[in-house]
């Protein structure tokens, strides 16, 4: 006779294997010296303008690269190429979001040591991207002014795995009768203390400041590296 | 909706629990954070779905919601929150965003029958 069903403890992280590729990750981009910056955001939030205007901005200065996720077109890589950097599409055809894994084999014949950023697009998507680690140094989540000031309020798990906001298309502000002050407010609720940026990648207004806190958290973690 | 490959990460571990222990697999119990990014009710049916055809099928996945706890820095205290849209200390008000528990996405337990 078989003995009676019985209960045995485990303790398993069920995104272990995602969390040990994003850790793997993090130190390589640690021991290359280079800052990785992921975007999310739900699609039409401006994410590959933006990344195009900063990818450009920062070109003089830096060595810049970007991989950009996309369920299934490539026309987000052919406009950062624009950019003139380097430009990867990661296609991840019907999944909502990026792994680490995919950004381990985007990177496989990609020289770390060349580059001061990287910077990861993830699929414009505010539910899946947040659960997954994919050794980032900084997340940034995107709104625009004409999704409205209660984004936060809806997403707040994605908020929550985000380090900075970044609200875009601000040169619309007025047309969209954007609330800033809500919108402040409602950041401030689901993750308080989080840095907020305002900016238009179209008039460039707001850009400069962001690009500032990037460089200085990458020399932030050059120097801490360093000792 | 990632959670079918939540699921199917979840029923490859059970079946490999299931082989390296000998036994079948009856119920998998599973901690979920309200900060996991995981719904609830979609886990459950992407469950049932990853199940077909494998050793689970038939199995259960019992799924334990737990709240976000968070410390607060002027009470010195770990706090419940009443809501994922407020972060802040539910007694003194101080905002805070210290997350001490609300994150999980674990197996906890797994009923066997040996």
């Amino acid at each position: 006779m078989s003995p009676e069903p019985r209960l045995v403890e485990v303790r398993r992280n069920v995104l272990k294997q995602n969390d040990v590729v994003a850790r793997a990750l993090r130190e390589r981009f640690r021991a290359a010296g280079v800052f990785v910056v992921s975007l999310v955001s739900s699609p039409g939030s401006g994410k590959t303008a933006f990344l195009e205007k900063t990818l450009t901005l920062l070109r003089p200065s830096y060595r810049v690269a970007a991989l950009v996720g996309d369920l299934a077109t490539e026309n987000d890589a052919l406009r950062l190429a624009r950019s003139q950097v380097p430009v990867k599409q990661i296609t991840t055809g019907t999944l909502c979001h990026l792994e680490a894994a995919m950004v381990e084999k985007a990177l496989e014949d990609w020289d770390l040591n060349q580059l001061d950023f990287l910077f990861i697009e993830n699929v414009g998507n505010l539910v899946c991207p947040s659960s997954y680690d994919l050794g980032e140094d900084l997340r940034l989540v995107l709104i625009s002014v004409t999704e409205g000031e209660d984004k936060p309020l809806k997403y707040p798990t994605i908020f929550n795995s985000a380090d900075v906001a970044i609200i875009t298309k601000t040169d619309l502000a007025a047309a969209a009768e954007f609330n800033w002050d809500a919108a402040f407010a409602n950041i401030q609720a689901v993750r308080p203390g989080m840095p907020v940026f305002r900016l238009s990648a179209k008039t460039g207004e707001g850009m400069e400041e962001y690009l500032q806190f990037v460089g200085g958290r990458m020399a932030d973690l050059r120097s801490s590296a360093a000792v | 909706m990632h959670e079918l490959s939540i699921a199917m990460s979840i029923v490859d571990m059970g079946l490999e629990e299931a082989q390296r222990r000998g036994a079948q697999i009856l119920t998998v119990h599973l901690k979920l954070g309200a900060l996991s990014g995981v719904v609830k009710e979609a886990l459950l049916s992407s469950y049932e779905m990853a199940c077909e055809n494998t050793a689970l099928q038939g199995s259960r996945l019992v799924v334990e919601e737990v709240p976000v706890v968070v410390f607060c820095p002027q009470c010195q205290a770990q706090r419940s929150i009443r809501s994922v849209q407020w972060f802040s200390c539910p007694v003194c008000g101080t905002p805070t965003s210290e997350i001490v528990q609300g994150k999980e996405l674990e197996v906890v337990a797994l009923e066997i029958q040996e």
